[in-house]
Protein backbone atom coordinates (compact mmCIF):
# COMPACT_ATOMS: atom_id res chain seq x y z
CA UNK A 1 0.00 0.00 0.00
CA UNK A 2 2.99 2.49 0.86
CA UNK A 3 4.76 1.53 -2.37
CA UNK A 4 1.72 2.70 -3.89
CA UNK A 5 0.97 5.24 -2.58
CA UNK A 6 5.13 6.22 -3.56
CA UNK A 7 3.75 5.80 -7.14
CA UNK A 8 0.93 7.38 -7.03
CA UNK A 9 3.14 10.49 -6.37
CA UNK A 10 5.61 10.45 -8.74
CA UNK A 11 2.70 9.61 -11.28
CA UNK A 12 0.89 13.10 -10.19
CA UNK A 13 4.18 14.64 -9.87
CA UNK A 14 5.52 14.55 -13.17
CA UNK A 15 1.82 14.05 -15.08
CA UNK A 16 1.32 17.70 -13.58
CA UNK A 17 4.67 19.03 -15.09
CA UNK A 18 4.49 17.34 -18.53
CA UNK A 19 1.93 20.15 -19.77
CA UNK A 20 4.52 22.89 -18.33
CA UNK A 21 7.62 21.58 -19.63
CA UNK A 22 5.58 20.90 -22.96
CA UNK A 23 4.18 24.94 -23.10
CA UNK A 24 0.82 23.43 -23.58
CA UNK A 25 -1.10 26.48 -22.58
CA UNK A 26 0.65 29.57 -23.78
CA UNK A 27 -0.26 32.95 -23.20
CA UNK A 28 -1.05 34.91 -26.27
CA UNK A 29 1.68 36.11 -28.60
CA UNK A 30 3.24 39.58 -26.41
CA UNK A 31 2.70 42.53 -28.14
CA UNK A 32 4.33 45.01 -25.81
CA UNK A 33 7.81 46.33 -25.57
CA UNK A 34 8.13 45.40 -21.85
CA UNK A 35 5.74 41.99 -22.06
CA UNK A 36 9.73 39.84 -22.58
CA UNK A 37 10.89 40.51 -19.09
CA UNK A 38 7.34 39.48 -17.50
CA UNK A 39 7.34 36.61 -19.85
CA UNK A 40 11.46 35.84 -18.94
CA UNK A 41 10.53 36.06 -15.05
CA UNK A 42 7.78 33.93 -15.63
CA UNK A 43 10.07 31.46 -16.67
CA UNK A 44 12.00 31.87 -14.10
CA UNK A 45 9.97 30.96 -11.82
CA UNK A 46 8.25 27.99 -13.56
CA UNK A 47 11.71 26.52 -13.57
CA UNK A 48 12.84 27.31 -9.90
CA UNK A 49 9.34 26.38 -8.33
CA UNK A 50 8.98 23.58 -10.85
CA UNK A 51 12.42 22.40 -9.74
CA UNK A 52 11.72 22.58 -5.87
CA UNK A 53 8.28 20.57 -6.39
CA UNK A 54 9.39 17.69 -8.58
CA UNK A 55 12.57 17.30 -5.94
CA UNK A 56 9.96 17.58 -2.62
CA UNK A 57 7.79 14.75 -4.55
CA UNK A 58 10.43 12.47 -5.35
CA UNK A 59 11.91 12.56 -1.73
CA UNK A 60 8.79 12.30 -0.43
CA UNK A 61 8.34 9.03 -2.40
CA UNK A 62 11.55 8.06 -1.66
CA UNK A 63 10.61 8.49 1.98
CA UNK A 64 7.44 6.77 1.91
CA UNK A 65 8.71 3.73 -0.93
CA UNK A 66 11.86 3.20 1.82
CA UNK A 67 9.59 3.15 5.15
CA UNK A 68 6.55 1.82 3.86
CA UNK A 69 4.90 -1.21 5.97
CA UNK A 70 8.22 -1.26 8.43
CA UNK A 71 7.05 -1.88 11.91
CA UNK A 72 10.14 -0.29 13.46
CA UNK A 73 11.49 -0.53 16.58
CA UNK A 74 10.02 1.53 18.53
CA UNK A 75 12.55 3.99 18.26
CA UNK A 76 11.91 7.35 16.53
CA UNK A 77 14.18 8.71 14.17
CA UNK A 78 15.28 12.78 14.25
CA UNK A 79 16.94 14.70 11.95
CA UNK A 80 20.45 15.36 12.68
CA UNK A 81 20.28 18.85 14.62
CA UNK A 82 16.49 18.09 15.84
CA UNK A 83 13.55 20.06 14.29
CA UNK A 84 14.73 23.65 15.22
CA UNK A 85 17.60 23.12 12.50
CA UNK A 86 15.11 21.63 10.14
CA UNK A 87 13.00 24.67 10.11
CA UNK A 88 15.57 26.72 10.22
CA UNK A 89 17.52 25.76 7.06
CA UNK A 90 13.54 25.54 5.46
CA UNK A 91 13.15 29.14 6.45
CA UNK A 92 16.18 29.98 5.10
CA UNK A 93 16.12 28.25 2.03
CA UNK A 94 12.68 29.41 0.95
CA UNK A 95 13.26 32.81 1.74
CA UNK A 96 16.75 32.78 -0.70
CA UNK A 97 14.77 31.57 -3.07
CA UNK A 98 11.31 34.33 -2.86
CA UNK A 99 14.40 36.93 -2.53
CA UNK A 100 16.26 35.71 -5.37
CA UNK A 101 12.92 36.18 -7.56
CA UNK A 102 11.84 39.32 -5.77
CA UNK A 103 15.61 40.53 -6.94
CA UNK A 104 15.93 39.25 -10.87
CA UNK A 105 12.14 40.50 -11.15
CA UNK A 106 13.09 43.75 -9.94
CA UNK A 107 13.86 45.00 -13.63
CA UNK A 108 10.34 43.76 -14.89
CA UNK A 109 8.91 45.39 -12.04
CA UNK A 110 10.90 48.74 -12.05
CA UNK A 111 10.23 48.78 -16.05
CA UNK A 112 6.31 49.23 -15.52
CA UNK A 113 5.79 51.03 -12.42
CA UNK A 114 9.25 52.75 -11.67
CA UNK A 115 9.52 54.40 -14.85
CA UNK A 116 7.80 57.52 -15.51
CA UNK A 117 6.37 57.33 -18.96
CA UNK A 118 8.14 59.29 -21.66
CA UNK A 119 6.91 63.03 -21.94
CA UNK A 120 5.73 62.48 -25.40
CA UNK A 121 3.61 59.43 -23.77
CA UNK A 122 -0.03 59.81 -25.31
CA UNK A 123 -3.17 60.39 -22.20
CA UNK A 124 -5.79 57.85 -22.64
CA UNK A 125 -7.87 58.06 -19.33
CA UNK A 126 -9.88 54.10 -18.60
CA UNK A 127 -12.92 54.21 -16.42
CA UNK A 128 -14.25 51.01 -15.52
CA UNK A 129 -18.07 50.74 -13.83
CA UNK A 130 -20.23 47.67 -13.63
CA UNK A 131 -20.14 46.58 -16.49
CA UNK A 132 -17.98 48.08 -19.29
CA UNK A 133 -14.78 50.13 -19.65
CA UNK A 134 -15.08 53.71 -21.38
CA UNK A 135 -11.87 54.87 -22.29
CA UNK A 136 -11.46 59.10 -23.08
CA UNK A 137 -8.96 60.67 -25.29
CA UNK A 138 -8.67 64.26 -24.28
CA UNK A 139 -8.79 65.62 -28.02
CA UNK A 140 -7.06 68.68 -29.81
CA UNK A 141 -6.62 70.56 -26.62
CA UNK A 142 -4.85 67.97 -24.80
CA UNK A 143 -6.69 68.32 -21.60
CA UNK A 144 -9.13 66.36 -20.02
CA UNK A 145 -12.20 68.35 -18.73
CA UNK A 146 -12.82 67.99 -15.06
CA UNK A 147 -15.44 65.01 -13.57
CA UNK A 148 -18.58 65.56 -12.44
CA UNK A 149 -19.54 62.49 -10.82
CA UNK A 150 -22.96 63.46 -10.17
CA UNK A 151 -23.70 64.28 -13.71
CA UNK A 152 -23.02 61.04 -14.95
CA UNK A 153 -25.72 59.90 -17.04
CA UNK A 154 -25.56 56.66 -18.94
CA UNK A 155 -28.83 57.48 -20.65
CA UNK A 156 -27.30 60.34 -22.14
CA UNK A 157 -23.98 58.11 -22.46
CA UNK A 158 -22.66 60.87 -20.31
CA UNK A 159 -20.74 57.92 -18.81
CA UNK A 160 -17.50 60.41 -17.57
CA UNK A 161 -19.54 62.77 -15.93
CA UNK A 162 -18.25 65.60 -18.34
CA UNK A 163 -19.93 69.02 -18.37
CA UNK A 164 -19.01 70.82 -21.91
CA UNK A 165 -21.61 73.17 -20.81
CA UNK A 166 -19.44 74.89 -18.23
CA UNK A 167 -15.82 72.82 -19.24
CA UNK A 168 -14.24 74.66 -22.33
CA UNK A 169 -11.59 71.20 -21.42
CA UNK A 170 -14.46 69.03 -21.71
CA UNK A 171 -16.00 70.03 -25.15
CA UNK A 172 -13.25 67.85 -27.35
CA UNK A 173 -13.02 65.32 -25.01
CA UNK A 174 -13.31 62.07 -26.98
CA UNK A 175 -15.54 59.25 -25.49
CA UNK A 176 -14.88 55.51 -26.28
CA UNK A 177 -16.18 52.32 -25.47
CA UNK A 178 -13.22 50.86 -27.61
CA UNK A 179 -9.77 51.16 -26.52
CA UNK A 180 -7.92 52.88 -30.28
CA UNK A 181 -3.96 53.16 -30.05
CA UNK A 182 -0.99 53.74 -32.58
CA UNK A 183 1.29 51.12 -32.78
CA UNK A 184 5.12 51.67 -31.18
CA UNK A 185 3.52 54.94 -29.53
CA UNK A 186 3.63 55.10 -25.75
CA UNK A 187 0.39 54.87 -23.85
CA UNK A 188 -0.04 56.84 -20.54
CA UNK A 189 -3.12 55.15 -19.19
CA UNK A 190 -5.05 57.06 -16.43
CA UNK A 191 -7.33 55.01 -14.26
CA UNK A 192 -10.11 55.37 -12.03
CA UNK A 193 -13.19 53.17 -11.33
CA UNK A 194 -16.78 54.29 -11.19
CA UNK A 195 -17.95 51.79 -8.70
CA UNK A 196 -16.15 48.98 -7.09
CA UNK A 197 -13.24 47.41 -7.71
CA UNK A 198 -12.38 46.12 -10.88
CA UNK A 199 -9.50 44.96 -13.56
CA UNK A 200 -7.59 46.25 -16.85
CA UNK A 201 -6.50 42.83 -17.65
CA UNK A 202 -4.77 42.35 -21.23
CA UNK A 203 -3.25 39.13 -21.68
CA UNK A 204 -1.29 40.24 -25.34
CA UNK A 205 -0.06 43.65 -23.90
CA UNK A 206 1.29 41.59 -20.65
CA UNK A 207 -0.58 44.08 -18.42
CA UNK A 208 -2.35 43.56 -15.70
CA UNK A 209 -3.44 46.15 -13.32
CA UNK A 210 -6.53 46.29 -10.85
CA UNK A 211 -8.56 49.65 -10.38
CA UNK A 212 -9.18 50.01 -6.68
CA UNK A 213 -11.92 52.76 -6.18
CA UNK A 214 -10.76 56.20 -5.05
CA UNK A 215 -7.17 55.98 -6.14
CA UNK A 216 -6.03 57.28 -9.41
CA UNK A 217 -3.58 54.80 -10.54
CA UNK A 218 -1.50 55.12 -13.65
CA UNK A 219 0.47 52.35 -16.11
CA UNK A 220 2.26 52.68 -19.31
CA UNK A 221 3.10 50.78 -21.70
CA UNK A 222 4.16 50.30 -25.55
CA UNK A 223 2.64 48.07 -28.40
CA UNK A 224 4.83 46.94 -31.20
CA UNK A 225 1.95 44.91 -33.03
CA UNK A 226 -1.31 45.92 -35.15
CA UNK A 227 -4.67 44.05 -34.37
CA UNK A 228 -7.33 43.58 -31.92
CA UNK A 229 -6.98 42.32 -28.56
CA UNK A 230 -9.11 42.02 -25.61
CA UNK A 231 -9.53 43.41 -22.60
CA UNK A 232 -11.38 41.68 -19.68
CA UNK A 233 -12.16 42.60 -15.97
CA UNK A 234 -10.35 39.90 -13.75
CA UNK A 235 -11.43 41.10 -10.55
CA UNK A 236 -14.98 39.33 -9.47
CA UNK A 237 -17.29 42.94 -10.06
CA UNK A 238 -20.56 41.56 -9.84
CA UNK A 239 -23.30 40.45 -11.52
CA UNK A 240 -22.28 41.45 -15.09
CA UNK A 241 -18.61 40.47 -14.45
CA UNK A 242 -18.85 37.64 -17.06
CA UNK A 243 -19.43 40.13 -19.46
CA UNK A 244 -17.10 42.95 -18.73
CA UNK A 245 -14.54 43.49 -21.35
CA UNK A 246 -13.60 45.72 -24.28
CA UNK A 247 -10.84 45.27 -27.44
CA UNK A 248 -8.18 46.97 -27.65
CA UNK A 249 -7.37 48.04 -31.49
CA UNK A 250 -4.08 48.62 -32.33
CA UNK A 251 -3.53 50.64 -35.44
CA UNK A 252 -1.43 52.12 -37.60
CA UNK A 253 -0.92 56.24 -37.08
CA UNK A 254 -2.66 57.05 -40.19
CA UNK A 255 -5.55 54.82 -39.55
CA UNK A 256 -5.76 56.31 -35.50
CA UNK A 257 -5.99 59.49 -36.90
CA UNK A 258 -8.38 58.43 -39.28
CA UNK A 259 -10.54 56.44 -36.50
CA UNK A 260 -9.94 59.35 -33.86
CA UNK A 261 -11.61 61.86 -36.69
CA UNK A 262 -14.60 59.53 -37.00
CA UNK A 263 -14.87 59.57 -33.16
CA UNK A 264 -14.70 62.96 -32.43
CA UNK A 265 -17.50 63.86 -35.45
CA UNK A 266 -19.60 61.26 -33.78
CA UNK A 267 -19.59 62.86 -30.35
CA UNK B 1 -91.53 39.91 -43.24
CA UNK B 2 -93.32 42.66 -44.54
CA UNK B 3 -91.64 45.77 -46.04
CA UNK B 4 -92.18 47.76 -43.31
CA UNK B 5 -90.54 45.86 -41.32
CA UNK B 6 -87.51 45.65 -42.95
CA UNK B 7 -87.44 49.10 -43.54
CA UNK B 8 -87.56 49.47 -40.01
CA UNK B 9 -85.14 47.09 -39.25
CA UNK B 10 -82.40 48.70 -41.63
CA UNK B 11 -83.05 51.95 -40.00
CA UNK B 12 -82.42 50.75 -36.87
CA UNK B 13 -78.71 48.80 -37.67
CA UNK B 14 -78.02 52.28 -39.55
CA UNK B 15 -78.35 53.84 -36.19
CA UNK B 16 -76.89 51.43 -34.06
CA UNK B 17 -73.92 51.67 -36.30
CA UNK B 18 -73.43 55.50 -35.89
CA UNK B 19 -73.87 55.64 -32.36
CA UNK B 20 -70.95 52.70 -32.13
CA UNK B 21 -68.90 54.46 -34.82
CA UNK B 22 -69.28 57.94 -32.76
CA UNK B 23 -68.01 55.91 -29.49
CA UNK B 24 -68.73 57.10 -26.09
CA UNK B 25 -69.88 61.03 -26.45
CA UNK B 26 -67.14 63.06 -25.05
CA UNK B 27 -64.06 65.72 -26.19
CA UNK B 28 -60.91 65.60 -27.44
CA UNK B 29 -57.73 67.32 -26.82
CA UNK B 30 -55.50 67.07 -29.37
CA UNK B 31 -52.29 69.13 -30.03
CA UNK B 32 -48.35 69.35 -31.18
CA UNK B 33 -45.33 69.12 -29.08
CA UNK B 34 -42.64 70.96 -30.48
CA UNK B 35 -39.11 72.35 -29.10
CA UNK B 36 -37.30 75.16 -29.40
CA UNK B 37 -33.63 76.03 -29.49
CA UNK B 38 -31.22 73.71 -30.27
CA UNK B 39 -31.71 69.95 -28.99
CA UNK B 40 -28.34 68.40 -27.63
CA UNK B 41 -26.46 65.86 -30.00
CA UNK B 42 -27.63 62.39 -29.45
CA UNK B 43 -24.37 60.41 -28.91
CA UNK B 44 -24.03 57.15 -30.86
CA UNK B 45 -23.91 53.80 -28.58
CA UNK B 46 -20.94 51.66 -29.62
CA UNK B 47 -22.28 48.04 -28.54
CA UNK B 48 -18.65 46.53 -29.32
CA UNK B 49 -18.79 44.46 -26.21
CA UNK B 50 -21.71 43.23 -27.37
CA UNK B 51 -21.22 41.61 -30.31
CA UNK B 52 -24.10 39.67 -30.55
CA UNK B 53 -25.70 43.18 -30.59
CA UNK B 54 -23.47 45.14 -32.53
CA UNK B 55 -24.34 43.55 -35.54
CA UNK B 56 -27.86 44.07 -36.04
CA UNK B 57 -26.89 47.20 -36.77
CA UNK B 58 -25.31 48.70 -40.25
CA UNK B 59 -24.89 52.43 -38.17
CA UNK B 60 -24.39 52.76 -34.71
CA UNK B 61 -27.88 53.17 -33.05
CA UNK B 62 -27.76 57.02 -30.71
CA UNK B 63 -29.38 57.97 -27.54
CA UNK B 64 -32.92 58.40 -27.67
CA UNK B 65 -33.43 60.82 -24.27
CA UNK B 66 -34.54 63.46 -26.98
CA UNK B 67 -35.94 62.43 -30.38
CA UNK B 68 -36.82 65.10 -32.89
CA UNK B 69 -39.07 65.07 -35.96
CA UNK B 70 -39.84 67.20 -38.76
CA UNK B 71 -40.85 70.79 -38.21
CA UNK B 72 -39.27 70.76 -34.95
CA UNK B 73 -41.55 67.82 -33.50
CA UNK B 74 -40.38 65.96 -29.67
CA UNK B 75 -41.39 62.59 -30.27
CA UNK B 76 -41.55 60.66 -27.39
CA UNK B 77 -43.50 62.93 -25.24
CA UNK B 78 -45.99 61.36 -22.67
CA UNK B 79 -49.33 63.70 -23.00
CA UNK B 80 -51.85 62.70 -19.96
CA UNK B 81 -54.52 63.77 -17.93
CA UNK B 82 -53.04 64.62 -14.53
CA UNK B 83 -56.06 65.87 -12.85
CA UNK B 84 -59.37 65.89 -13.48
CA UNK B 85 -60.48 62.43 -14.66
CA UNK B 86 -61.17 59.53 -12.32
CA UNK B 87 -58.62 56.89 -11.25
CA UNK B 88 -59.36 53.82 -13.62
CA UNK B 89 -59.25 50.22 -13.16
CA UNK B 90 -56.31 48.95 -14.96
CA UNK B 91 -57.24 47.04 -18.22
CA UNK B 92 -56.57 43.20 -18.53
CA UNK B 93 -54.30 43.45 -22.13
CA UNK B 94 -50.61 43.46 -20.74
CA UNK B 95 -48.05 46.16 -21.93
CA UNK B 96 -45.26 44.76 -23.84
CA UNK B 97 -41.18 45.76 -23.28
CA UNK B 98 -39.08 44.17 -25.83
CA UNK B 99 -35.52 44.16 -25.37
CA UNK B 100 -34.22 44.00 -28.79
CA UNK B 101 -30.28 44.87 -30.52
CA UNK B 102 -29.69 45.37 -26.54
CA UNK B 103 -32.01 48.28 -26.69
CA UNK B 104 -35.70 48.92 -24.93
CA UNK B 105 -38.38 48.77 -27.41
CA UNK B 106 -40.81 51.24 -26.60
CA UNK B 107 -38.35 53.82 -25.17
CA UNK B 108 -41.19 55.00 -23.65
CA UNK B 109 -43.74 52.02 -22.29
CA UNK B 110 -47.17 53.79 -20.62
CA UNK B 111 -49.38 51.91 -18.77
CA UNK B 112 -51.94 51.99 -16.23
CA UNK B 113 -51.36 51.79 -12.50
CA UNK B 114 -52.01 47.62 -11.83
CA UNK B 115 -52.43 47.01 -15.63
CA UNK B 116 -49.80 43.97 -15.92
CA UNK B 117 -46.11 44.65 -18.31
CA UNK B 118 -44.67 41.84 -20.26
CA UNK B 119 -41.16 42.00 -20.44
CA UNK B 120 -39.43 40.21 -22.94
CA UNK B 121 -36.06 39.20 -24.37
CA UNK B 122 -35.37 38.70 -27.40
CA UNK B 123 -31.33 38.95 -27.76
CA UNK B 124 -29.39 36.32 -27.35
CA UNK B 125 -27.70 37.85 -24.78
CA UNK B 126 -28.68 38.56 -21.13
CA UNK B 127 -29.86 40.78 -20.07
CA UNK B 128 -30.76 42.61 -16.24
CA UNK B 129 -33.80 44.78 -16.15
CA UNK B 130 -34.09 47.46 -13.62
CA UNK B 131 -36.18 49.83 -12.81
CA UNK B 132 -35.73 52.71 -10.80
CA UNK B 133 -38.83 53.86 -8.65
CA UNK B 134 -38.97 55.93 -6.11
CA UNK B 135 -42.60 55.75 -5.17
CA UNK B 136 -42.80 52.05 -6.08
CA UNK B 137 -41.30 48.76 -5.12
CA UNK B 138 -37.50 48.43 -6.47
CA UNK B 139 -37.11 44.68 -8.05
CA UNK B 140 -34.00 43.71 -10.58
CA UNK B 141 -34.42 40.79 -12.53
CA UNK B 142 -31.96 38.50 -14.85
CA UNK B 143 -33.46 37.47 -17.75
CA UNK B 144 -31.22 35.19 -19.81
CA UNK B 145 -31.96 34.62 -23.61
CA UNK B 146 -34.96 31.84 -24.15
CA UNK B 147 -36.32 32.71 -20.45
CA UNK B 148 -39.98 33.40 -21.01
CA UNK B 149 -41.32 36.64 -20.23
CA UNK B 150 -41.34 38.51 -16.91
CA UNK B 151 -44.67 39.59 -15.64
CA UNK B 152 -44.82 42.47 -13.02
CA UNK B 153 -47.16 45.40 -12.63
CA UNK B 154 -46.71 48.76 -10.63
CA UNK B 155 -49.41 49.88 -7.51
CA UNK B 156 -48.51 53.94 -7.98
CA UNK B 157 -48.37 56.46 -10.52
CA UNK B 158 -44.76 57.28 -11.42
CA UNK B 159 -42.32 58.11 -14.27
CA UNK B 160 -39.70 55.19 -13.75
CA UNK B 161 -36.14 55.36 -15.47
CA UNK B 162 -34.97 51.84 -16.91
CA UNK B 163 -31.70 50.51 -16.99
CA UNK B 164 -29.83 46.98 -17.64
CA UNK B 165 -27.60 46.14 -15.18
CA UNK B 166 -25.44 44.44 -18.07
CA UNK B 167 -25.38 46.63 -21.10
CA UNK B 168 -24.66 50.58 -19.39
CA UNK B 169 -26.00 52.32 -22.35
CA UNK B 170 -29.58 50.37 -22.38
CA UNK B 171 -32.19 53.21 -20.87
CA UNK B 172 -35.90 53.30 -21.29
CA UNK B 173 -38.90 54.85 -18.93
CA UNK B 174 -41.82 53.59 -17.74
CA UNK B 175 -44.51 55.65 -17.72
CA UNK B 176 -47.28 54.31 -14.82
CA UNK B 177 -50.24 56.62 -15.44
CA UNK B 178 -53.65 56.38 -13.41
CA UNK B 179 -56.14 56.82 -16.19
CA UNK B 180 -56.35 55.30 -19.90
CA UNK B 181 -56.29 59.22 -21.37
CA UNK B 182 -52.69 59.18 -23.05
CA UNK B 183 -50.43 58.98 -25.29
CA UNK B 184 -47.55 59.21 -26.30
CA UNK B 185 -46.17 61.74 -29.47
CA UNK B 186 -44.58 59.99 -32.86
CA UNK B 187 -42.87 61.32 -35.84
CA UNK B 188 -44.64 64.73 -35.84
CA UNK B 189 -45.13 65.20 -32.24
CA UNK B 190 -48.78 64.72 -32.27
CA UNK B 191 -51.06 63.89 -29.91
CA UNK B 192 -54.71 63.40 -29.36
CA UNK B 193 -56.48 62.76 -26.48
CA UNK B 194 -60.29 61.32 -27.11
CA UNK B 195 -63.22 60.56 -24.78
CA UNK B 196 -63.40 62.86 -22.26
CA UNK B 197 -66.43 63.55 -20.97
CA UNK B 198 -67.11 67.43 -19.96
CA UNK B 199 -65.09 68.52 -17.48
CA UNK B 200 -62.02 70.70 -16.67
CA UNK B 201 -59.03 69.16 -16.91
CA UNK B 202 -55.46 69.50 -16.29
CA UNK B 203 -52.92 68.39 -19.34
CA UNK B 204 -49.48 67.31 -18.91
CA UNK B 205 -46.89 66.44 -21.16
CA UNK B 206 -43.76 65.13 -20.03
CA UNK B 207 -40.49 64.58 -21.80
CA UNK B 208 -37.88 62.62 -19.99
CA UNK B 209 -35.09 65.15 -20.40
CA UNK B 210 -37.08 68.42 -20.27
CA UNK B 211 -39.28 67.54 -17.08
CA UNK B 212 -43.01 68.38 -17.92
CA UNK B 213 -45.45 71.04 -18.51
CA UNK B 214 -49.44 71.35 -17.52
CA UNK B 215 -52.05 73.14 -18.99
CA UNK B 216 -55.97 73.35 -17.76
CA UNK B 217 -58.70 72.94 -20.03
CA UNK B 218 -62.23 72.62 -20.28
CA UNK B 219 -64.30 70.56 -22.52
CA UNK B 220 -67.78 70.91 -23.13
CA UNK B 221 -70.09 68.61 -24.95
CA UNK B 222 -68.24 66.46 -27.59
CA UNK B 223 -66.16 69.60 -28.82
CA UNK B 224 -62.37 69.19 -29.61
CA UNK B 225 -59.67 71.65 -28.33
CA UNK B 226 -56.33 72.31 -29.26
CA UNK B 227 -53.50 72.44 -26.85
CA UNK B 228 -49.64 72.78 -27.66
CA UNK B 229 -46.53 72.28 -26.18
CA UNK B 230 -43.39 73.94 -26.65
CA UNK B 231 -40.17 72.71 -24.65
CA UNK B 232 -36.66 74.50 -24.36
CA UNK B 233 -34.30 72.39 -26.16
CA UNK B 234 -30.53 72.69 -24.35
CA UNK B 235 -27.78 72.05 -26.77
CA UNK B 236 -26.24 70.17 -23.38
Amino acid sequence: MGKFLAVTIIVIAIASAIPVVMHTWEPPADISTHGHLIDSQRDDTMIEAGVSFLAAQILLAIFIWQFAGSKGDGKRKTFPGGAKGLVGAALVLVGAEVLALGAFGTKAWATVYFTPPKADAMPIQVQAGQFAFYFRYPGPDGKFGPIHPEMINEGTQNLFGLDPEHDVESRDDVVTAEMAIPVNKEIHLLMHAKDVSHSFYVPALRVHQDFVPGLDLSLHFTATQVGKYEIVCSQLCGLGHYNMRAYLEVMSQADFDDWQKKQAAAQ
Amino acid sequence: MSMKHLIMAGLLTLTASAVALAGPAGGTVSGKVTYEGTPAKMKPIDMSKEPSCQKMYTTPPTVETVVTGSGNSLQDVVVYISAGAPDETAPSTAAVFTQKGCRYIPHILAFQVNQEIKIINDDQTSHNIHPLPKLNREWNKSQPPGTPAISEKYDKAEFIPVKCNVHPWMHGNFAVLKNSHYAITGDGGAFSLANLPPGKYTVTAWQESYGDQSQEVTISGSETKTVNFVFKAKPY
